[in-house]
């Protein structure tokens, strides 16, 4: 017996992949995915990095399989979409050791843009899907997935969601397996994929597909449960979780290797149960499946919702049309999330608020600026898409308009996929001013190093990008740098950098307000009071037009919970009447 | 023994991830199989945070059913409204702390704060026991433990033993505050016995 641990599923396929053997892990963060590779950091065995997007991680980890090392890649879905190109391509190169790229879809959008079910790209890409349900079998599956791909020559998408990810339960861990590098042999008709290597490589890949679709019937991480069998359930992934805690006696067809479809297993299941149907969420994809082959009597998303995240009443409600007794919900207050105390986008957004501008947005902790009190967001659309929505805005508008636009990005995305959007901007004549929201970290997924912050993932000093020498040397002539938290002297550049007829690029800097030598400041200043003299109350409310979490009404004044406030002096900035200090 | 299910809720920074971690490790260092679920991400500072957290000989759903929840522990009044409907009928136990957080919307107008959370949290509840947490913080020595002594006061309604928890808590938080959270854990479970 190995020692028993509790691990999220995160955690627990970092520690499967270290006890298989692998060598390179590679990642760029995203919810709920980020936690993979900061553990696969921790393992000294392991060479674990964070690359500036997807695509380049993936790419990466791909060359290290080719080269004969078991590698892995981790992304949430929306990643996957960047890393689309090189996914595509690495199912007919296949892979030489074995290439694990992990999907963490999120499923109820918790901290997303979309509600993409990757297993639908596997299919599309013709790789197999692997689905673990709880952290004991992240930890297991993923050392079968790395035996899958070697064995069938083949990347493998090991796909998980977000309440397998973050959830934490109870594993048997075990010790590493050192494999050895795999040999390398230059095989250009295999990893060049000229268009005459590509039509061989495609057959070979259809042959794949049949190979592992015979061999899913009697694959171990595929099984039968049968129980009652007045009712049959085919599920994967955490789905099986929920669909167990409601039909604990039922019969199930428990899918861990779910593509390509195991047929001839669940035609014996099939045979065994009086009824089957489908318990799965999001996309109707086993179902499909099992449709195409003519089983037009089992039905899942006739009870099942599509959108949204599963749970134990929605499984409930869907089949048997009723939940548990329960007391009736009361009418609490919202409370969405909110920019911290202290944080760098907060004098931001106040500006942008107060000049009215058009702000296309993107993807990080500044998404917030959208919300109240700050409303001040137009578009987020995915990783890096803020300034080329920019210039389109210019296009469509003219430049009187981009005069009153500005696009904000943060630094993890700029250097993620903003630069292309620059250079775009530049090179076709655009006038747009974009501002770098530069908090020198990868705040939103937990403070992740990027190539910006001079710190490897697995802490090492390196090489540190000057952002401003970047956006130069992409021709940019204005490049101001502004401390966002003085915020007369920050709105006043960018009133200069939206009137200029040239793209202009504003550098807004001050560390994440939550990375730990931020905070030893804020132990050192005085936090702020407010006095009930001078403040004018519910007249002004200018204080609370800030957003900051620690600021709130009292009894008719404003009140700064000492708690909460680290000592930064927006609020006497911004308060008319002096009544801050 | 049934699955026991527990929901500990507050406001994102106030320390749920770390106060439902030490339950997990409790339940897992009495043997029994467990799972602790909650989302994080885009879900900092200021924002409604909860964790679900279950134990017993065998679980399966890492999230708790409406209607199944054996207590709410919640670090803040309307953090506990919130989550009343998955209490079990007539039986929930609800553990408060004597706080009070505004979110900025309310400050602007754009929403109110509920009232007379304590009535309507009796009105369901089998037992509602509120304490003021960061006060007993504060009289153990360090007003960060008010989690450590809500914890104590949640201890007096699980199967766990005194020693187990104190074996956790030492590991699990800093070794320059073990001494203040394993006063604040005695404090609040020997208040929340009362």
């Amino acid at each position: 017996m190995g020692k028993k641990v509790i691990l999220s599923g995160n955690e627990a396929a970092a520690r499967g992949a270290w006890e298989a053997g692998v060598k390179i892990a590679t990642a760029y963060p995203g919810t709920p995915s980020t936690e993979i590779l900061e553990n696969a950091a921790k393992y000294e065995e392991i060479d674990a990095q964070w690359s500036p997007n997807e695509k380049v991680a993936f790419e990466v980890a791909l060359g290290a399989a080719i080269a004969g090392a078991r590698s892995m890649v981790s992304m949430k879905h929306v990643g996957l979409n960047v890393a689309a190109d090189p996914f595509f391509s690495s199912s007919y190169t296949g892979v030489n050791a074995g290439f694990v790229i992990i999907s963490c879809d999120d499923p109820g959008m918790h901290s997303s843009q979309n509600e993409q079910d990757n297993r639908r790209y596997a299919k599309f890409a013709k790789v197999p899907v692997i689905e673990p349900s709880d952290s004991q079998e992240a930890h297991d599956f993923i050392k079968k997935a790395f035996e899958i791909s070697e064995k069938f020559d083949t990347p493998v998408l090991f796909r998980m969601t977000t309440r397998l990810s973050h959830t934490k339960t109870v594993v048997e861990i075990g010790e590493r397996i050192e494999v050895p590098l795999k040999d390398y042999k230059k095989t250009p008709e295999k990893y060049i994929i000229l268009p005459a290597h590509a039509r061989k490589r495609h057959v070979v890949v259809e042959e794949r597909i049949k190979a592992l679709r015979a061999y899913a019937s009697k694959c171990e991480l595929n099984r039968m449960e049968i129980n009652d069998t007045s009712l049959g359930i085919v599920t994967s992934g955490i789905s099986y979780q929920y669909a167990k805690e409601v039909f604990p006696n039922a019969s199930f067809l428990k899918l861990g290797l779910s593509w390509p479809f195991p047929e001839k297993l669940f035609k014996e299941f099939y045979e065994k149960v009086d009824k089957v149907i489908v318990i799965e969420e999001n996309e109707p994809f086993l179902e499909e499946e099992i449709k195409f082959l003519g089983y037009a009597d089992v039905e899942g998303k006739k009870y099942i919702p599509l959108c949204g995240e599963l749970n134990p009443e929605i499984v409930r409600k869907g089949v048997l049309g009723k939940e548990l007794p329960h007391p009736e919900e009361a009418k609490s207050v919202k409370r969405p999330p909110a920019l911290c105390p202290g944080c760098p986008h907060t004098g931001i957004f106040y500006n942008l608020w107060r000049l009215k501008l058009n702000v296309t947005g993107d993807i990080g902790c500044y998404t917030l600026g959208a919300l109240p009190p700050y409303n001040a967001m137009d578009t987020t659309i995915c990783m890096g898409a803020s300034i080329p929505n920019a210039f389109g805005f210019e296009k469509a508008r003219g430049k009187d308009f981009a005069k009153k636009t500005v696009a904000v990005i943060g630094d993890s995305t700029f250097l993620h996929t903003g630069i292309p959007g620059l250079m775009d901007t530049v090179y076709n004549k655009g006038i747009s001013t974009v501002i770098i929201l530069d908090n020198r970290i990868t705040a939103m997924t937990g403070h992740q190093d990027h190539p910006g912050t001079g710190k490897t993932a697995k802490g090492e000093p390196t090489v540190e990008i000057d952002m401003a020498e970047v956006v130069k040397a992409l021709g940019v002539k204005k490049v101001y740098k502004v401390d966002p938290h003085k915020l007369r002297e920050t709105r006043n550049v960018i009133r200069e950098a939206v009137a200029s007829e040239e793209p202009a690029v504003i550098i807004s800097e001050r560390p994440c307000a939550l990375l730990p030598e931020e905070r030893k400041q804020h132990a050192k200043r005085p936090k702020r009071k407010v006095d009930p003299e001078k403040c004018k109350g519910e007249k002004c409310l200018g204080c609370i037009k800030l957003g900051c979490p620690a600021i709130s009404m009292k009894e008719g004044k404003a009140y700064i919970s000492p708690l909460l406030c680290v000592g930064c002096d927006l609020c006497i900035q911004v308060c008319p009447f002096g009544a801050i200090s | 023994m049934e699955t026991r299910n527990i929901i500990i809720s507050g406001v994102g920074g106030q320390g749920i991830i770390t106060a439902s971690e030490i339950l997990s490790e409790v339940a897992l260092f009495n043997g029994f199989d467990v799972k602790k679920s909650e989302v994080h991400g885009m879900s900092q500072r200021g924002g409604s945070v909860v964790s679900h957290v279950r134990f017993g000989e065998k679980v399966y759903s890492p999230l708790i059913e409406k209607g199944t929840c054996d207590v709410i522990l919640a670090f803040e009044k309307a953090e506990a409204l919130r989550w009343v409907h998955y209490l079990k009928p007539g039986k929930g136990i609800v553990i408060v702390n004597d706080l009070e957080i505004i979110p900025n919307m309310v400050s602007l107008g754009l929403d109110t704060y509920p009232e007379n959370i304590e009535d309507t949290l009796k009105r369901v509840a089998s037992k509602v026991f509120v304490m003021d947490g960061i006060e007993i913080a504060k009289e153990a020595g360090d007003p960060r433990t008010a989690n450590t002594a809500l914890l104590g006061a949640l201890s007096n309604y699980l199967p766990f033993s005194e020693e187990s928890w104190i074996e956790v808590i030492k590991r699990r938080v800093k070794p320059n505050t073990i001494e203040a959270n394993l006063k604040a854990f005695k404090m609040g479970r020997e208040r929340g016995r009362e």
